[in-house]
């Protein structure tokens, strides 16, 4: 069964262990900034991962996502930070965090998962701006998420004595905060990557895929459709609350506006444009749509200041434009994404035949 | 044959759509091991009857008992669970899995690997894996299409696509397997190939409901036919009886001949 480990693939797998081990301070040269777009490239794959279950394998339609990624980074921000006075380690907030995620995918997912398409599409958009909204209000008459001022201070990750946000010297090696975070990020990528891979290849993740083919032929040979679309609502939700809860711990803040529409559309478009219920792909567009905006804010006034003298649009709004132009580019040329899974790519060529 | 225990009783199952009423008190039954056939009109309630018993229309009056006990008609799944299993009159197989794959599915209901067990891909899990697999290519090659395992269900062949309806619905086990117009768009040889099939599944011990058009096919297959009319039952009995009773032949023209 070992047809993985051939000298090839294994060569070819050192190099990108070697590549991403070396990334951090490749692009540590740049500056601490770059690291930090590195790492948020990383949690935005796992965040897309996890979507990636529920719209990728089971074909609903979630435009919601961001709320589990909310619920994951309350919760580390209100276990770990001055607020309550709670300081509890890491390796308890997460699991709690990704339960209550959990909890709150399957409390969107058991009264909305009769709908289909359009209509759960519409549910899930009124859920996420319901969690924000309550992030945003839940000051008074009790003081939960302090509204709008957000919650500060919140506690990095630390290990044993071992803090995620200081720099510190390992071997000899000085390591920035942002570099050790984005190893911890490889590493929960990884793991993200697994589960998912293994899903899609299981019994479960064929019970998926036979309901975003035919609902109706999928009960017919015994499938609880409810039970399992339930399930990929849940499993999404509790990435979302692991990234949440890690994204709290990088930034030591959190604020309801982390968590508007624009940013589950976003997820959502990293999934579409690298290529549903595609890894590969999915990691993709998750990766070029986190750094190819930086890359033009960087690009950008320099651009404009050689070619017209004067800084015409400010790269803020261009970002926007050239996001949609992608979009609408790549729906045109390349429907199934970026880089699809090869039965999509065969499917979408017989349509066009 | 009427000593053979009986599997399926239909008791007064009616339902109506608005006005319409698609099935009024029907009763029937289907014993083990038995050829069934169900015949009538277009429009007639075979298909509405199927969805009755297969969950996904809830009756509005009657019920089914099956192997014993009530079927409790809330959800489809539940069905399957039992040992019901259909194909659709119009083909639903999941285009866009390979025809392996298809009836790796229709293990789903017969298997128990959750979520943990996909993730840590424990040693039961594996063994699972490997049956369901293997199973699903037996059934390939049990209803003769082993050499399309690969392909996409849609770019199967027509006769292709209702035999891979026929393999996925035998993976849940069924102890009456429904088959809705399973004919229907065949040609003589595929037709003759599809008889020579269910005549197999039989031989192999499992209870067959069809719904047919091809009265030929009805009549040279079925242990007992049953003729709907304007969602009534007409009569209930061997297909030489059928045949010749004036109620079929005035409410079905054509079976006669």
């Amino acid at each position: 069964m070992n047809k993985w480990l051939t000298p090839r693939s294994s060569l070819g797998l050192v190099l990108v262990a070697a590549a991403l081990i070396a990334l951090p301070f490749i692009a540590g040269m740049g500056g601490q900034a770059w690291v930090r777009i590195l790492n948020f490239a990383i949690l935005y794959a796992f965040l897309a991962l996890g979507l990636n279950i529920v719209v990728g394998f089971a074909g609903l339609l979630d435009l919601g996502y961001i709320a589990f990624y909310a619920v994951g980074a309350y919760t580390w921000a209100l276990l770990a930070s001055p607020h309550f006075g709670l300081h509890l380690p890491f390796w308890a907030i997460l699991p709690i965090g990704a339960v209550l995620a959990c909890a709150a995918g399957a409390l969107l997912g058991a009264p909305t998962l009769k709908l289909r398409g359009d209509y759960l599409a519409i549910v899930t958009l009124g859920f996420g701006e319901i969690v924000r909204i309550f992030m945003n209000n839940l000051n008074a008459p009790v003081n939960i998420t302090n509204g709008a001022q957000g919650i500060t201070l919140i506690d990095p990750v630390i290990i044993g004595q071992f803090k995620f946000s200081a720099t510190s010297t390992i071997f000899g090696i000085t390591v920035s905060g942002p570099q050790k975070y984005y190893y911890l990020l490889v590493l929960l990528a990884l793991g993200v990557i697994l589960v998912n891979y293994r899903l899609q290849h299981s019994r479960i993740g064929r019970a998926w895929q036979a309901i975003r083919e035919d609902e109706i032929a999928a009960k017919a040979i015994g499938i609880n459709t409810r039970n399992v679309k339930l399930l990929a609502f849940a499993m999404g939700a509790s990435f979302g609350g692991i990234a949440g809860g890690i994204f709290a711990a990088m930034q030591g803040f959190v604020s309801p506006e982390s968590f508007s529409l624009i940013e589950s559309i976003m997820i959502l478009a990293m999934v579409v444009l690298g290529g549903m219920g595609h890894i590969p792909g999915v990691i993709l567009g998750a990766v070029l749509l986190t750094i190819l905006p930086e890359a033009l804010r960087y690009a950008v006034v320099p651009v404009q200041k050689a070619l017209f003298g004067e800084v015409l649009a400010d790269p803020e709004s261009l970002r926007m434009l050239v996001f949609g132009l992608a979009l609408v580019l790549v729906m045109r040329f390349r429907p199934a994404g970026l880089w699809p899974s090869p039965e999509r790519r065969r499917e979408l060529a017989e349509k066009v035949r | 044959m009427s000593d053979l225990p009986v599997l399926l009783e239909a008791r007064a199952v009616a339902k109506h759509f608005g006005g319409v009423k698609a099935l009024r008190d029907v009763s029937l039954t289907i014993r083990q091991g038995e050829v069934y056939g169900l015949i009538g009109p277009n429009g007639a309630g075979k298909t509405t009857f199927f969805n009755c018993m297969t969950g996904l229309y809830v009756p509005d009056g009657g019920g089914f008992v099956f192997a014993g006990a009530p079927l409790v008609a809330d959800a489809p799944h539940r069905a399957a669970e039992r040992g019901i299993a259909r194909t659709f009159q119009n083909i639903r197989l999941f285009g866009n899995m390979t025809a392996l794959e298809n009836v790796m599915v229709g293990r789903h209901v017969r298997t128990r690997a959750g979520v943990f067990g996909a993730i840590l891909r424990n040693g039961a899990t594996r063994d699972e894996e490997a049956a369901i697999r293997r199973r699903a290519e037996e059934l390939l090659h049990y209803v003769g299409i082993d050499d399309r395992a690969d392909d996409l269900a849609k770019n199967l062949s027509y006769g292709d696509q209702r035999r891979l309806e026929i393999a996925r619905a035998l993976a849940t086990e069924p102890k009456l397997l429904c088959l809705d117009e399973p004919a229907a768009g065949m040609n003589g040889t595929e037709t003759e190939e599809l008889r020579v099939l269910i005549e197999g599944i039989r031989a192999d011990g499992t209870t067959i409901l069809l719904i047919e058009h091809d009265v030929k096919l009805v009549m040279g297959l079925c242990d007992r036919v049953a003729v709907l009319d304007y969602g009534a039952l007409v009569i209930e009995d061997v297909p030489a009886v059928v045949q010749h009773d004036p109620r079929v032949i005035e409410a079905y023209i054509g079976v006669a001949a």
